[in-house]
Formats: C-alpha cells, sequence, structure tokens
C-alpha cells in the first residue's frame, strides 16, 4: 500500500475536524466584560489575589493596542465580542475515563489518548473547552512527589506555589494576550517535580476546542527544583466551523538548578483558529529549557517561544517546525536572552509554505552586556512548494558582549523537478516523492520527537502533501 | 510478447525539449540479456535518450515508439516505468536532505518489488552483500541520500540501488565520469553483478570507452546528432577510443 494511502486512512483529511454536541452545564453569554472575568474567577471560588490580578490583566487587554507587526489584518479581525469566554461541560475532573461524559471520552478515544496513556505516558490531562475533564498520573511518580494537575486544581491545592511563580515569566503585561490569558484563564497544567526527581516518561496534555466560536486560555507552569527533568508534550486540535475561535494560551517554565525541562507541542489545530499563545521559560544555573514546537494548523499563529538564560551554565534550544497550507499564516520562531556567562543557545526553525500559505521566522536572540563566553547558533531553512506561497525572514540579534561566539545560517528552497524526477525514477509517485523530500526537510524536528508522534506527524505531513503539485 | 522481442524496443524515436529537436529518428533494440553502449559526444543527445525512456517531464515526444518488454513505456509515468523494470543510474543524481540512505533504499525496494522484498533478514542480507561489493561503510545508512557525497559516492550509491532493485532494464548515464580507474572498476563489477547471469540488460551511456573495458557490450551505437550513424560489436568502442569522432561526423555529413 502507497504510503500516503496509509496515512490517509490513518488520518482522513483534517481527522480532527468532527464536532460533538454541545451538552455544556456551564455556558457564559458572548463577549468580555469585567463582570465575565469576575464570574470566571467566582465560579472557580478563587482567592482574592488572583481575582484582583484577573481584573487588573483585563483591563490591561482592553487598553492595549493590538500588535502592528505579525499579521496585523486578520489580528484586527478577531471579534472578541463573538467568542465564548468559559464553558463548561463536565461535572469536575475525573481520575476515571469511564466518569468522564460519554461523548467527550469518546472525542478522546477517537484522538488516541487513553490508548497512549496505557503505553507510553507518565500522566495525562485532557481539557475539553475551558476546563480538564480526565486527569490522571503514576502512582510511582505521586509517591515521589511530583505534582501534576490541572491549573484550576493547582490553584486550590498549592496555592503557595503558584502565587510564588504566577505572572512571574510572563507578566500581564507583557502583551495583548497574555493579559487576555491572565485576565480569563481556565485549565492548563500545574507542574512541580520536586529536587533530583526523574520523570523518565513524558506526561501529556491533550487540548480540544468543540464548541463554535469558543475561546480557550489554557494557562500552565511548570516548575522543575533543582537537578530534576521532566518532558511534557501538549497537542491540540478543534472541529472545522465557518466561524473563528481562539486559542490564547500562557505557558511558564521554571528550571531551577541543574534542571531540565523540555516542553513538546504538536499543534494542529483547524484552520478556523486563531492560535495566540506566549511561551517562555527561565533556565537558572547549569539547567535547560527546550522547546520543540511543530506548528502543522490554525488560521493564524502567533509564537515565539522564549528562554531566558539567567544562570551560568544555562542552555536554551527552540527547534521548530511550521506548515502553513490554503489560508494560513503562520508567524512563529523563538526569542532567547542571554543573561549570565558561558550559556549556550540553539534555534532551528523550519516552515513550509504551499497553496498560498504564508510562512515567517521571526527570531529575537540578545546577549547582554556582562554575560562573558556565550554560544548562539541560530538556523532556519523555508522550502516552498509553489509560486502562490511565501516565506519571510525577520531575524533580530542584539550581541552586547564582544566575546560570543555567534553563527547564523538562513535558506529558502524550492523542491526543483529533477529532485522529483529522481525519486520518481526509484518508483515513488509524485505525492509520495514530494512527502519524501518535505519529510526530510522536517527530519531534524521529527528526529526529537517520540516516536509516536513522529510517525503521526510524517503521516500527517504525507496527507498535507497530496494532490500539491497540479 | 514473443521470444524475441526486445527488453528494450524504440522505433523512429523523435523528442526534443521546448520546441528544440534533441533526438532526430533512433532505432534501437536491446534484446534479454544484453548490454548496448551509446557513445557519442556531449551534446550528442545521449542523456536524453536516457531521460526520455525513463520519463521526464521536460522533453517531448514528437514521433516514434519506445517500448519495455513490449510494453508501451511513454503512456506510462516516471513510477509506472520503475516499477515495471526500467532503472536510471543518473550522471548527477539528486540530494534529498533529510531523507536517510537506509530508509530511502527500503522505500525504493518496496515501491518496485514489494514490501515483502523490503524486509527481514534476507533484505538485510543482500543489502550487506551489495554495499560490500561495492566498497561502501555500514555508517552510509545513516547519510542524507547524494547530500554532500563526493562524485564517486554518488555513482557508488547509484550502483546500489541498481543491486538492490534488480530492473529488467538497466540504464547507466555517464556512471564512469567523475570516478578515478578503482571507481570504475568497483562500479563496473556491481553493473556486471546486476546484469550478467541475471537475464537483465543494460544501456551504457558514455563518451569514453573506459568503462567498456571493464563491462563488456555486445553492442556499441554511435549517436550523433540525435541519430545513431554507426552500430558495431565492442571492437567500434576501440576503434572511436583511437580515432575520435570526427570521421564518423565527417561520414554522417556525407550521409546527409
Amino acid at each position: 500500500m502507497p504510503a500516503n494511502q496509509v496515512a490517509r486512512e490513518a488520518v482522513g483529511d483534517y481527522k480532527a475536524g468532527w464536532h460533538d454536541p454541545e451538552n455544556s452545564t456551564v455556558r457564559f453569554d458572548f463577549g468580555l466584560s469585567e463582570q465575565v472575568v469576575r464570574e470566571i474567577s467566582a465560579i472557580k471560588g478563587e482567592p482574592q489575589w488572583m481575582t484582583d490580578i484577573r481584573v487588573k490583566a483585563f483591563h490591561h487587554f482592553m487598553e492595549r493596542p493590538m500588535p502592528t507587526w505579525g499579521s496585523t489584518e486578520l489580528l484586527n479581525s478577531i471579534k472578541f465580542d463573538e467568542i465564548c469566554y468559559f464553558l463548561r461541560s463536565g461535572e469536575g475532573t475525573e481520575n476515571d475515563w469511564d466518569d468522564v461524559p460519554e461523548d467527550v471520552r469518546n472525542t478522546f478515544d477517537k484522538l488516541g489518548i487513553p490508548e497512549a496513556e496505557q503505553k507510553w505516558l507518565s500522566g495525562v490531562t485532557a481539557q475539553y473547552e475551558s476546563e480538564a475533564v480526565y486527569h490522571s498520573i503514576r502512582e510511582d511518580l505521586e509517591k515521589q512527589g511530583v505534582i501534576f494537575l490541572d491549573m484550576d486544581s493547582g490553584l486550590r491545592e498549592h496555592e503557595d506555589i503558584v502565587k510564588k511563580y504566577f505572572c512571574s515569566i510572563i507578566p500581564y503585561q507583557d502583551n495583548k494576550f497574555s493579559a487576555l490569558n491572565t485576565a480569563v484563564w481556565s485549565g492548563g497544567s500545574f507542574i512541580y517535580v520536586p529536587k533530583g526527581v526523574h520523570v523518565e516518561m513524558p506526561v501529556q496534555a491533550y487540548f480540544r476546542i468543540n464548541a463554535k466560536n469558543m475561546g480557550q486560555f489554557e494557562r500552565t507552569l511548570i516548575i522543575a527544583d533543582e537537578g530534576s527533568s521532566i518532558h511534557y508534550v501538549e497537542g491540540c486540535t478543534a472541529p472545522t466551523y465557518s466561524t473563528d475561535s481562539l486559542h490564547s494560551a500562557v505557558v511558564e517554565l521554571i528550571a531551577l538548578p541543574g534542571s531540565y525541562i523540555r516542553y513538546t507541542t504538536i499543534q494542529n489545530w483547524s484552520n478556523n483558529v486563531y492560535n495566540l499563545v506566549t511561551k517562555r521559560g527561565i533556565a537558572h544555573e547549569n539547567s535547560t529549557v527546550e522547546w520543540v514546537d511543530g506548528n502543522i494548523g490554525s488560521k493564524l499563529t502567533m509564537k515565539y517561544p522564549a528562554v531566558i538564560l539567567k544562570g551560568e551554565g544555562s542552555h536554551a534550544e527552540v527547534i521548530s517546525v511550521a506548515y502553513a497550507g490554503e489560508g494560513m499564516h503562520q508567524d512563529a520562531g523563538a526569542k532567547v536572552h542571554h543573561l549570565a556567562s558561558n550559556t549556550t543557545s540553539k534555534i532551528l526553525s523550519k516552515s513550509i509554505a504551499k497553496n498560498g500559505g504564508r510562512g515567517s521566522y521571526r527570531g529575537m536572540v540578545s546577549v547582554s552586556k556582562k554575560a562573558e563566553n556565550c554560544k548562539v547558533n541560530v538556523v532556519c531553512d523555508a522550502l516552498i512548494l509553489d509560486e502562490q506561497s511565501q516565506s519571510d525572514t525577520y531575524p533580530t540579534m542584539e550581541i552586547k558582549n564582544p566575546s560570543c561566539r555567534c553563527e547564523h545560517e538562513a535558506s529558502v528552497s524550492k523542491v526543483s523537478d529533477d529532485q522529483l524526477f529522481y525519486l520518481m525514477s526509484r518508483g515513488h509517485s509524485e505525492d509520495e516523492a514530494l512527502a519524501l523530500i518535505v519529510n526530510g526537510f522536517f527530519e531534524p524536528f521529527v528526529r526529537e520527537l517520540p516516536m509516536e508522534y513522529a510517525v503521526e506527524l510524517n503521516q500527517l505531513m504525507a496527507l498535507e502533501m497530496e494532490g500539491s503539485i497540479g | 510478447m514473443t521470444s524475441d522481442t526486445p527488453v528494450l524496443g524504440i522505433s523512429e524515436l523523435h523528442a526534443g525539449i521546448d520546441d528544440t529537436p534533441i533526438l532526430r529518428g533512433i532505432d534501437l533494440n536491446i534484446p534479454p540479456g544484453e548490454i548496448h553502449a551509446i557513445m557519442g559526444r556531449n551534446g550528442s543527445g545521449k542523456t536524453t535518450a536516457a531521460n526520455i525512456i525513463m520519463g521526464h517531464p521536460d522533453f517531448e515526444v514528437t514521433k516514434g515508439s519506445v517500448e519495455l518488454d513490449g510494453e508501451d513505456l511513454l503512456e506510462m509515468e516516471p513510477w509506472e516505468r520503475a516499477r515495471a523494470g526500467v532503472f536510471l543510474s543518473f550522471q548527477y543524481p539528486q540530494a534529498v536532505p533529510g531523507l536517510q540512505v537506509g530508509n530511502f533504499l527500503r522505500k525504493s525496494v518496496a515501491a518496485i518489488r514489494g514490501e515483502e522484498e523490503a524486509k527481514g533478514a534476507e533484505f538485510r542480507k543482500k543489502l550487506k552483500d551489495a554495499m560490500t561489493q561495492l566498497d561502501i561503510d555500514r555508517s552510509f545508512l545513516g547519510r542524507y541520500v547524494n547530500d554532500g557525497f563526493s562524485g564517486g559516492e554518488k555513482k557508488r550509491f547509484e550502483i546500489l540501488q541498481l543491486l538492490l532493485i534488480q530492473p529488467k532494464l538497466a540504464i547507466l548515464d555517464e556512471t564512469d565520469s567523475g570516478l578515478d580507474i578503482d571507481g570504475i572498476r568497483t562500479v563496473a563489477k556491481g553493473i556486471n553483478n546486476a546484469v550478467r547471469g541475471t537475464g537483465s540488460s543494460a544501456l551504457i551511456i558514455t563518451h569514453y570507452s573506459r568503462i567498456l573495458e571493464h563491462v563488456q557490450p555486445d553492442k556499441v551505437h554511435v549517436l550523433i546528432k540525435g541519430q545513431i550513424v554507426k552500430s558495431g560489436g565492442p571492437e567500434l568502442a576501440l576503434e572511436l577510443e583511437e580515432r575520435g569522432y570526427e570521421w564518423l561526423e565527417k561520414e554522417a555529413e556525407g550521409l546527409a
């Protein structure tokens, strides 16, 4: 069976595009006001300080102008009044799939989450609309003191830790969408890994939007204590609707001395979802923060995972791929700030544009004056598959210390007829040949993924390449 | 198909690119088990002939036919031709960054010979034997297809594919160019093993006779300005080595 047929059977045409009837237990009216913000906080029974910060963030959001870069046209077409800011689908967060409402459980079954959980994950959180409907962690990890909760439970059960770190890396004033998220956040993950504990198998969160015109605003906070390590994986999908939904998350990572955090995202939103996410980690002495970021779907993504290298000898890696097909704009990239000496960073960005899609790399690397002997390596490659598609690169470097060793490479390439002919002469159809080239292009990224995701991503890309050559 | 159906049958072939004629009436039959050579200077249309047999989309056939075992090749897409049994060893093999050699070999053998032939211990053994024959190190399998390969490595890799794919018809386009004597010897050994004794046929395209010292052709054809002006036995290659192409060009002009 040809590879793309396998892929089609496995994935379907945007396999995650179905939707279920909406059975909400709590649903807010469309639109945003201080009242909505206060009600979200009240319904969750939050402490006063959280309500206060939400309200402050709301006002900041209202006053803050829209960014004037990225895709301003698309940004300005977001209708904030036509979005539902809170929707509860169950009675709470269950730790047994059997207790999750049947239609919701079926959705996660179809997405393969319970199966993956059994086979190779340390823990799972499944969020449906605004809140987590399922959550579990392996017992042995719990015994070692690992905390893995949805963010709402995290706030209830570990208020002191949340209060210490919430908004510490990404203040609500950071940008318009971090303000929005802080005002209306709901769900997301809260993770604390104690000193010296290594979580060997990844933990996963899965985010699903089901309702029309939904806004999903999860908030994630991960703290790796000294000498610990964790790999967190998130996936996201949504139904295909003719109206738009908004996903605007904030993720804060805190890597304490000697720890290691890897955060992997496979974003496959349907192409009616605005994906405007702020992700930032802080790396203390000799710690490592890695973002592995795959953007395959959405209408507009603006996302630049960042690392602040605060401690000496810390290391940052941002490896990302973006696929921009018809009606899609992927404005993605990375930011790294070297504040301490002997810090190193590596950025690898790969983007593919096809059928009029637009892929942009936007990067920022800074090295502060007092940071000696830093190493910076930036590589960004773009592959354009036809004349209608576009690729742009906006790299910025601010190197204030002359001892820094800095490498930057960028390339834009097109698939050539001779390359396709060579592969076709080895028995591969046109679609298969293109999928081989595209998968090859993404290989440095796919290599970083757990095997299960690598297979899925390759199949997804093979499917996207079908019928691409006219 | 009868027993005297040639593996490759070309008749009255006219072809070109962007309205510029390159091949101007070619007739060529290669019977099962035979190796033929096409010799000619650069620009005589040798590579065009190879590309047209494989089905490169840039070339247009204006007249004539090309058949494999009596089947019309011109109606087929390049990958269908490959699956039917045509193999082209490229003069300039293309790089595919990120596509690992081992993976590519398995996928190509699966596409052409079927899934069953591309897995298990038997495939691994065949692969190992072929690599040993061609003096290719194991680490080669982890590299990316033709990416950063030297000229010699590219040619060895083409012959490695030939040995694994075992086509009915192997077309070898300037496989000797860019190789030193040892390289030519190694590659020639691979070609002999792939073709001789397997009942396959081959078409060797070259402008030197050097490779033909190691792969003995049954017939040699001389291509000048898109036409075969002379055909003969292996001795014709030696004659060309001695006398060059000029006398044949003059003869051809005299004929015209």
